[in-house]
């Protein structure tokens, strides 16, 4: 193609990229570097029902002058990158001169909301994406046996948990698993102790999410696996049988190396998607155990009593940081593979 | 009783159709939005009659009322002409200057008010309250009889005591509950409590906090040996759960919100072991001292700022419409109005009696939201063990002066 005729085969999808994800990048970034003016307080007298209190009151009309002059606010820099509820520099610094050993800074570490919420979130990708894709590619080597006659309504039986909108199937769970639910009575039943609650131990509630997220995120795999399994090429797998090698030989060394780019496909998704795990924290009202990045961005957004703009640009601004640091190893290898093939 | 509800509810409803045909609407849109539980719906419905007179009424009931009304006023119009807001709703929307006085309109149509309804702020009326609400105790007198329990009880180290009593009596193994749900909830019982040593949060007329001293850790102390006897899951409570629970006939002893006292008492959702059990009384006292451990809450009108003279004025009309005599006398129970007309029940002694108590109102301070929400997300520590109360103090200080510099409230 010409340079020409590519660029302007290529220009809306450039000038739709720019306006819908470079563009609110930017100023989700700009948002992050500035906080709110500093607020012009004063002591007034507040009269109601139970009677009359001194109590001290953000002067509107001064604020609103501030606002008007500068209407994103006073600049801060990094300062909300760095303070106690995001990196906290500080307080990091502070717990590496007064640890007394590595377990002693991890758990004051862990003490700071953005570490805490990072510890969750890490964990959870790395647990939620191996098992995913080991669950997904045996339910679809498993369909993918079965005879002709019940593999549609299997297919979509299988693929329910993702149709399901996550906080609904978080929120019907979150029921079930209750200590009076069936899944939470039965498990009370099986282990004989009347105590045991999912929603109150941290472990607990941690593995529970976690059984969530595979549970939410292996149809995915499995279709995309399943899929995948159609276009195996039949004569080379006819020549493995022919030279003896047995059903899991087949799967380890036709089927796997065949199915490589859908497993970095779906890994990569499923980093993405893990990462910003969110909806079963809201649903099994877990935050008081489990946090993640994309919580804190919705507490910070979402909280009744104000909303703190800059705090939740700076936490959308290490999430992407973060995203793209989990996704370089899996780009690397596109990469490699992509330059292998021009070859 | 029912021939008698019958005839009443006609005479409300000629009331209010003379009242429709009066309603006084000088033209102009109404919009409303709320927060939904009964009273309210009550209000807003009797307001939305006077959409006879012409011109449009909408209303919108919502549970996440807090979290789009600061957006919805900000435009300009702004998207509701009023929010019905509580003390701590009316400080957010008053910090952003959404909402305005509303001396003029109080003079021209408010005169069935009385005082103790305007909310003045600096001299000037910024709303208008119609009902007062409180979390006070709710307590199963048959459960506590069996339980061998002397009276109900008045102070939190009665009630851990009875509970004991409950629990070892083999009646029930967790008869406590609280709305301790991670959060904002979990964070209010913490403001209730801490109310009730008469501390307070903020060095006086500044915005720099002070929570972490012996009034503080005696109120986590003070929490978590009432957890001890609450449902494992309690993390997870909220009003709609701990309500669930007490109509299930699983709780003797729970701290929940008058308003829900109404739903707890009526034959709904419940039997009549329960409900006939059930007593709602002040919220209890700790520690020696005088004042019961709740904050009052009131709910009431307010006006945004910008809408035109012509809306505000067709909309403080139809509210004032909804929070008339005819309004409260027929629905009584709802709420414990502060309107003239309002005759006391049992479903409303709990509010009536804590406010009587001498409570504190939850403090209307501009940076109290960031403190309710820094408390929301760190005690929670504490009480699962895992910190100590001072760390966890500690924790919720750095978590809101952090937070009140972002918002311009420290330096």
């Amino acid at each position: 193609m010409k340079n020409r005729t590519f660029f302007w085969f290529i220009l809306p999808s450039l000038i739709t990229m720019l306006l819908f994800i470079a563009l609110p990048i930017v100023s989700v970034f700009v948002q992050s570097l500035y906080v709110e003016h500093k607020a012009v307080l004063i002591e007034v007298e507040n009269c109601g029902p139970f009677g009359c209190t001194q109590e001290v009151q953000v002067d509107v009309a001064e604020t609103a002058k501030l606002k008007e002059a500068r209407p994103l606010g006073q600049f801060n820099g990094f300062g909300t990158y760095t303070n106690r509820n995001h990196l906290a520099f500080a307080e990091i610094g502070e717990a590496w001169q007064s640890s007394t050993g590595v377990r002693d800074l991890l758990s004051k570490a862990l003490n700071l909301p953005f570490y805490r919420a990072l510890a969750f979130t890490l964990t959870y990708t790395f647990v939620v994406t191996p098992l995913v894709l080991v669950l997904g590619f045996f339910i679809a080597l498993g369909v993918n046996s079965l005879p002709k006659r019940i593999k549609g309504p299997t297919i979509f039986v299988s693929l329910l948990p993702m149709i399901v909108t996550p906080l609904i199937g978080s929120l019907i769970l979150f029921w079930m698993i209750d200590a009076q639910g069936v899944l939470g009575a039965t498990l009370q039943q099986i282990f004989d102790d009347p105590s045991l609650s999912l929603k109150a131990s941290p472990k607990l509630t941690w593995i529970m999410l976690m059984v969530y997220g595979v549970w939410h995120s292996a149809p995915f795999a499995f279709i995309v696996f399943y899929a995948g399994l159609q276009t195996v090429p039949a004569d080379t797998l006819e020549a493995a049988m022919i030279d003896g090698a047995s059903r899991w030989e087949r799967t380890r060394y036709v089927v796997l190396p065949h199915l490589m780019p859908l497993t970095v496909f779906i890994a990569l998704i499923q980093l993405m998607d893990n990462f910003r795990v969110f909806e079963p924290i809201v649903g099994f009202s877990a935050q008081a155990s489990a946090t993640s990045l994309s919580w804190i961005i919705f507490n910070d957004l979402a909280g009744s009593e104000g909303q703190f703009f800059g705090s939740a640009g700076a936490t959308s601004v290490l999430t992407i940081i973060g995203i793209s640091i989990l996704l370089i190893p899996v780009l690397i290898r596109t990469w490699r593979d992509f330059n292998r093939k021009v070859v | 009783m029912f021939l008698k509800a019958i005839t009443f509810a006609g005479a409300v409803s000629l009331l209010g159709s003379t009242a429709m045909a009066g309603c006084g609407i000088p033209g102009g849109n109404v919009s409303i939005l709320s927060n939904d539980f009964p009273a309210i719906q009550a209000v807003t419905a009797a307001a939305a009659a006077c959409a006879e007179d012409g011109g449009s009424i909408e209303v919108n009931l919502t549970k996440d009322h807090k979290d789009i009304m600061v957006a919805a006023l900000t435009a300009n119009p702004a998207q509701y002409s009023s929010v019905i807001v509580s003390n701590s709703t009316l400080v957010t929307l008053m910090n952003g200057g959404l909402v305005r006085p509303l001396d003029d309109l109080v003079a021209k149509y408010g005169s069935g008010l009385s005082k103790s309804q305007l909310i003045t702020v600096n001299g000037k009326i910024m709303a208008v309250a119609f009902m007062a609400n409180a979390q006070h105790l709710f307590s199963r007198t048959d459960v506590l009889e069996k339980a061998g329990v002397d009276g109900i009880p008045t102070t939190y180290e009665q009630v851990i005591t009875a509970a004991e009593a409950i629990r070892s009596a083999d009646l029930m193994e967790y008869p406590v509950a609280l709305n301790t749900k991670a959060g904002w909830n979990l964070a209010e019982e913490f403001v209730n409590m801490y109310m009730g040593t008469g501390a307070d949060f903020f060095e006086p007329g500044t915005a720099n906090v002070s929570v972490n001293n012996k009034d503080g850790v005696a109120t986590l102390n003070m929490l978590k040996s009432l957890v001890a006897y609450s449902n494992p899951d309690y993390l997870t409570y909220d009003s709609n759960a701990t309500q669930a629970e007490w109509e299930a006939g699983n709780l003797a002893l729970a701290t929940m919100w008058g308003s829900r006292g109404g739903a707890i008492l009526d034959a709904e959702g419940s039997n009549e072991m329960v409900t006939s059990g059930t007593v709602l009384t002040a919220a209890p006292t700790w520690g020696n001292n005088a004042r019961p451990a709740s904050t009052l809450w009131w709910d009431g009108i307010s006006i945004s700022a910008n809408v035109s003279d012509k809306d505000a004025e067709a909309t403080f009309v139809a509210l004032m419409n909804g929070i008339s005599a005819e309004v409260v006398m027929a629905n009584n129970d709802a709420a414990v109005w502060l309107v003239n007309g309002y005759q006391p029940s049992p479903a409303s002694a709990g509010v009536a009696a804590t406010a009587a108590g001498g409570a504190a109102p939850y403090p209307m301070l501009p940076f109290m939201g960031a403190l309710h929400t820094a408390l929301g997300a760190e005690i929670s520590d504490f009480l699962q063990g895992t910190e100590s109360a001072e760390q966890a103090l500690a924790d919720v200080e750095a978590a809101y002066t952090a937070a009140a510099k972002e918002q311009g409230f420290l330096k």
